[in-house]
């Protein structure tokens, strides 16, 4: 029979240092977990595998027969980085309802009981959420590759385009987050979720060029952040790029415009969620 | 080596106030656990036991007084009292995509032990938790009673001083119930301080050195089982008539021995009154009713049970427009 003497070490008040390495543990120890959890429930994993293959052929073969674009440039090679901006979008939905789900479970009770991390929790959720995003990218590119979209500039633009793409769905991410711990359902999450998708991509150049829009409509999408990305993206990988032309600073500026989009929501919504994560789970 | 400074409370609670909105859910709760005792807090739904063990395990603020958990405040110094504390709560709380074996690890490695050691010491709680066969498989696919148990595992990996179980048994199976009970007579021989709630009464009367009562928002009660009893004084002598004899007449002579009017409930026959217990006493109210040719079906003295502390002790502030909370004491006096 076991003897329930006190443990050593646990007693002691741990230093700065400690804390910075039990941080990091409790964050390593947390993306497994929430990984687990991803491939234990592969239809999660709809959202970053099917949708992009899916969304990219309707995009490819039913709506893109019907869009001109300037110049006579392929649709095909121009829709692909925009697929890449959706997807980042769709995907993180995701982690505002896995965030949501383990709020009304019982278990973030239990790690707060525990002497962890507070940032822990979250930081191990958006860090194995990019993980998953990783595999979107991969699919996405390979869907791209079959349709004939085309890298046409050299491996460094290329790797930057993609490490663009996970900094900005990281980012995106603690958005999320954030989505997850305000709202009281799932449900409410997933609806939610799935309207804002819809908002950001469509009122953006991720499909289309923003030209064709009203002039309200198109001052919106200028400046939304994923019409920043798509061109950033088209930009990188010497995809066609109409938004050049266009006068609004982000897409003048795309790659850095998609970088202080990147970073400013890091900067509000990361502490904002360690906050949320608090308030919510102490009132 | 030990901070605990040697303290002899585990817990020390004085004008704990905890709101929620308007709603004052404890209005100045005051006791104290003496270090390695247990101690048992009742109340019915509502009165406030979970908010008081949430308040105490770090997962909510108090919103007035001081709460001292192993000597430290947990308000000013929560990582200290976490690192003293074990908590289960009445939802098991854990990983239903993970193995039990990798939740209890996860814990380990989350309440700071090393890898190899938290790995050592999930193998051992699965084993006394009697969770061996299932401790590959996802939590997804356990019972009830396996939840609970792992749950419980959970709240010892990092062996705490000081446990709180919040209604461990509510709702088990008497498998699972028993293996809890033996977790904490084990963990009690080993000088952990308990800290559990629960509506069974009779759970807190055998597991409990201490029992503290809580009714809406306020500690009315503090003591041992057999202090709390003897609020009550002595105990009750209970007959049941036979029927075709006279109750009234029953009452009656029942009245000579008791201090006042004995009761009658005429659906059930029974006939009880307040006596103080003596030796030969049922015989002698045996002798007594057949002389005056009472025939009884049954004649006991009863101790007073927990159940009729409780409902004296609630019952006098139960207002009647409260229905709900006496359909609550009702069902618990049951």
């Amino acid at each position: 029979m076991t003897t329930y003497a006190a443990a050593p070490g646990l007693d002691n008040a741990p230093g700065s240092l400690h804390r910075i390495s039990q941080m990091v543990s409790d964050t390593v120890v947390l993306t497994r977990r929430n990984l687990v959890r991803t491939l234990s429930e592969p239809e999660s994993l709809i959202d970053v595998t099917l949708t992009p293959v899916v969304f990219t052929l309707l995009f490819a073969y039913v709506v893109g027969g019907a869009i001109a674009l300037p110049n006579g440039v392929s649709y095909h090679d121009y829709l692909v980085p925009g697929m890449f901006a959706m997807t980042m979008a769709s995907a993180s939905t995701g982690t505002a309802a896995a965030v949501n789900t383990d709020m009304a479970n019982g278990i973030i009770d239990r790690f707060r009981s525990l002497p962890m991390s507070r940032a822990g929790v979250l930081a191990g959720q958006s860090i194995a959420d990019l993980l998953t995003t990783i595999i979107a990218v991969v699919v996405l590119a390979a869907t791209g590759l079959a349709i004939g979209w085309r890298v046409h500039t050299d491996f460094g633009h290329a790797a930057a385009a993609f490490g663009l793409i996970l900094l900005f769905a990281y980012a995106l991410n603690w958005a999320m987050s954030c989505l997850g711990m305000v709202f009281r359902s799932a449900e409410g999450v997933q609806q939610f979720g799935v309207l804002m998708m819809l908002g950001l991509t469509f009122v953006s150049s991720a499909f289309v060029p923003t030209s064709g829009m009203p002039a309200w409509l198109r001052n919106v999408a200028n400046w939304n952040p994923l019409s920043a990305l798509a061109a950033a993206l088209r930009q990188l990988f010497g995809n066609p790029n109409p938004a050049h032309t266009v006068d609004a600073w982000p897409l003048q500026h795309p790659v850095v415009a998609t970088i202080c989009y990147s970073v400013g929501m890091i900067v509000i919504f990361a502490p904002l969620a360690v906050r949320l994560y608090r308030t919510r789970t102490s009132k | 080596m030990t901070v605990n400074a040697g303290s002899d409370i585990a817990i020390s609670v004085e004008g704990l106030v905890k709101r929620f909105g308007d709603y004052e859910a404890l209005k100045g709760v005051e006791f104290q656990v003496p270090a390695g005792s247990v101690v048992g807090v009742l109340g019915p739904n509502g009165a406030g036991k979970t908010t008081t063990v949430r308040v105490l395990a770090t997962l909510l603020r108090p919103d007035g007084g001081r709460v001292l958990v192993d000597g430290h405040d947990v308000e000013k110094d929560p990582a200290a009292v976490r690192r003293a504390i074990g908590l289960t709560g009445q939802y098991a709380a854990l990983d239903e995509f993970q193995p039990g074996r990798d939740n209890l690890v996860m814990i380990g490695r989350l309440a700071g032990l090393g890898r190899r050691e938290a790995k050592a010491r999930a193998a051992e709680l699965l084993d006394e938790f009697d969770l061996v066969d299932a401790a590959d498989r996802p939590v997804k696919g356990y019972s009830g009673g396996m939840r609970r148990r792992l749950d419980l595992a959970a709240s010892l990996v990092a062996r705490p001083r000081i446990l709180f179980l919040d209604e461990p048994t509510t709702g088990l199976d008497p498998r699972s119930r028993n293996v809890m009970y033996e977790v904490i007579r084990d963990l009690v021989a080993s000088g952990t301080t308990l800290f559990l709630t629960t509506q069974y009464l009779e759970e807190a009367d055998q597991l409990a050195d201490r029992i503290v009562v809580i009714d809406r928002g306020r500690a009315i009660a503090d003591g041992t089982p057999r202090e709390l009893k003897s609020v009550l004084g002595g105990a009750q002598l209970e007959v049941v008539v036979s029927p075709g004899s006279d109750l009234a007449t029953a009452a009656m002579v029942l009245g000579g021995f008791g201090a006042g009017t004995a009761t009658i409930d005429s659906e059930t026959r029974h006939v009880e009154v307040s006596v103080a217990p003596r030796p030969r006493l049922a015989t002698e109210v045996v002798q007594a009713m057949t002389e005056v040719g009472i025939a009884l079906d049954d004649c006991s003295i009863r101790r007073p049970s927990l159940d009729d502390v409780f409902l004296a002790l609630t019952g006098q502030k139960t207002g009647s427009d409260d229905a709900e909370k006496n359909a609550d004491d009702a069902a618990l006096a049951h």
